[in-house]
């Protein structure tokens, strides 16, 4: 984990409302693991002032801009406007300046079983698969991609899953792309056909439910990656708590999204009532 | 040659610090979450998160929320207990040689009085920093912050369960907070610590839900800081004791006027969410002003205003 005062090598909008960051990060690609992220502030943020928490999508290498020069190693976040401080990174250029501190929190636990490998990605929470996705390749696994959105416009990279060798099947609620229907459904499917099976998702809070559902009734080991606001993003603030298994008032068992997560077995939290309120799901609501 | 470094270190309440900058509670966890960015041998002080007698859930989620220039939080008081910390995380400030200051609370006057007991023969413990004016919590009825007279007696009380060092921490949610400042300065405190956060609000304008679940929340950041040096200011003019000021000190120059009106020391809070490492530059910083100002010592600055 280092904190970096760094800058962007391109930011592109790569769908309607998603974007694309690279950034120069040294040092970066051998610290990440899978699943984790970053905090990221533009150094002149006003009028936003804290860090935002990032998944890392990729990490990689640039050849030198000139002979004799090191190569320049980034790493990229994909986001997606939801506010005024993704809003302003939206506005920044290739030079522009950024604090990134990274990478932070506990990532996904790669279990070397010969159990299908299914990767389920809602929307943006397609970010924290792909390092996943490489790693379970580079030890030989076949990895399937299940890739949800609402319609085409929030389908990302999947082309750069299949590039890795990944199977891949999309959906969409309105059937502009794929599948039409919830990547659950997709889900199910798929899980009737393998006899042993492991899943690994990330998206909003109403499918990571339906998805923690579906693979606690076929008893599936699952890994879920979860988003939360965050000030500090190493466990001080406190802010971004989620409930554990068997939490109540009398014996809370609140977890930090940013240092005991973000990525959590299933069975670690609290599924008997919405996990996090923000960006999902409201209490009890909307399954 | 090089000159002589100019001396940062300042006394508050019989407490040698080695510079005046030290976290605010609730902002550094237990201090050791930031170690890996903060030399902890380096800060005058670790301020602790809040310890109440048994550990703490806090409040549903969402705590949080970004506004102009500042955020709001109803964290809810979260932590370990004072016995957990006294256990677990107290052996860690051993190998420091940085005085530790163990923020605490009660729900009722006589859960004020057991934790600054279980405290009190703790080797670690430096001081107390005794909160009476969290917003996000509700006491029984009786708001120790907000009223001199249970004020002063929460103080008398602790007093009387601890021999150490005794800094208060006062709300800013009152009509007058010199008030105050003189019913605990009464009561036998050593030090007063001022502001804690300012009770905010922020709407969700599609869901036209608060931003925050508890409703209200507290306001930090820079957005508070001339509120919490006018006060600091009129604190300082009201008591004898050292005050420490707090209240949105981003940089060197935020906790220099701090300073300047009188407080003996800063706390540094929301700053250490954006910057992990802004303590660290803001001891620098104020290094830097006293070479640039020819000065040799921070108590030169200390109370310098010039009206």
């Amino acid at each position: 984990m280092k904190n970096y005062q760094t800058i962007i090598l391109s930011n592109l909008e790569i769908s309607p409302g998603y974007w694309r960051m690279r950034i120069l990060a040294p040092g970066f690609a051998a610290a990440a693991a899978p699943g984790q992220f970053v905090m990221l502030r533009p150094e002149l943020a006003l009028p936003t002032m804290l860090r935002r928490p990032f998944g890392i999508f990729r990490t990689g290498c640039l050849p030198p801009e000139c002979a004799g020069l090191p190569p320049r190693e980034y790493m990229e976040i994909l986001y997606k406007i939801v506010g005024q401080g993704t809003r302003i990174m939206s506005d920044l250029h290739a030079g522009d300046r950024v604090e990134l501190l990274g990478p932070l929190g506990r990532g996904f636990t790669i279990n070397d079983t010969s159990c299908a490998k299914i990767l389920v990605g809602g929307g943006i929470g397609l970010v924290p698969l792909f390092l996943l996705a490489e790693a379970l390749i580079d030890k030989g696994h076949q990895v399937r991609l299940l890739m949800g959105g609402r319609t085409r416009d929030d389908v990302l990279a999947v082309t750069e899953f299949e590039r890795l060798g990944v199977e891949t099947y999309v959906s969409t609620d309105d059937g502009s792309l794929g599948e039409e229907g919830l990547v659950t459904k997709v889900l199910e499917r798929k899980l009737s056909k393998y006899p042993c099976a492991e899943v690994y998702a990330c998206g909003p809070m109403p499918m990571l439910a339906a998805v923690e559902r579906i693979c606690s009734e076929r008893n599936v080991p699952l890994q879920v990656s979860l988003e939360s606001h965050m000030a500090c993003g190493v466990g001080a603030c406190l802010g971004c708590v989620v409930k554990g298994a068997g939490h109540s008032d009398q014996r809370p068992n609140y977890l930090c999204t940013c240092k005991e997560g973000p990525v959590f077995a299933a069975g670690q939290l609290d599924w008997g009532r919405a996990v996090n309120t923000e960006g999902g799901c409201p209490e009890g609501g909307c399954r | 040659m090089n000159a002589k470094r100019p001396s940062l270190a300042v006394n508050v309440a019989g407490i040698e610090l080695r510079n005046p900058v030290m976290p605010a509670s609730g902002t550094f966890g237990y201090g050791e979450e930031y170690s890996a960015f903060v030399d902890l041998k380096k800060l005058g002080a670790i301020v602790t998160k809040g310890l109440s007698l048994n550990p703490k859930a806090g409040n549903p989620m969402p705590r949080i929320a970004e506004t102009t220039s500042g955020m709001l939080n109803a964290i809810g008081l979260q932590n370990v207990g004072v016995d957990t910390f006294v256990e677990k995380k107290c052996p860690y400030y051993r190998v420091l040689d940085t005085p530790v200051f163990a923020n605490f609370f009660g729900n009722t006057l006589e859960e004020y009085g057991e934790v600054a007991r279980r405290l009190a023969d703790v080797p670690e413990v430096t001081a107390l920093e005794l909160n009476i004016s969290c917003p996000n919590v509700k006491q029984g009825g009786i708001v120790f912050g907000t009223d001199p007279k249970a004020a002063a007696e929460v103080v008398s009380l602790v007093r009387k369960h601890n021999d150490k060092p005794l800094i208060v921490k006062l709300s800013p949610n009152v009509t007058d907070i010199t008030v105050i400042a003189r019913a605990v300065e009464e009561a036998g405190a050593d030090a007063i610590s001022c502001i804690n956060t300012l009770t905010g609000m922020a709407i969700d304008i599609r869901t036209r839900k608060p931003k925050i679940a508890n409703r209200t929340g507290g306001l930090s950041g820079p957005a508070i800081r001339p509120v919490a040096v006018r006060m600091v200011h009129q604190v300082v003019q009201a008591v004898k004791i050292p005050v420490i000021g707090i209240g949105g000190i981003m940089t060197a120059s935020d906790a220099l006027e701090f300073l300047i009106v009188g407080a003996r020391a800063v706390q540094v809070g929301t700053a250490n969410f954006i910057d992990p490492a802004a303590m660290l530059a803001i001891i620098d910083g104020i290094e830097a002003f006293l070479v640039e100002e020819g000065l040799e010592d921070i108590n030169q600055v200390i109370g310098s205003l010039s009206l």
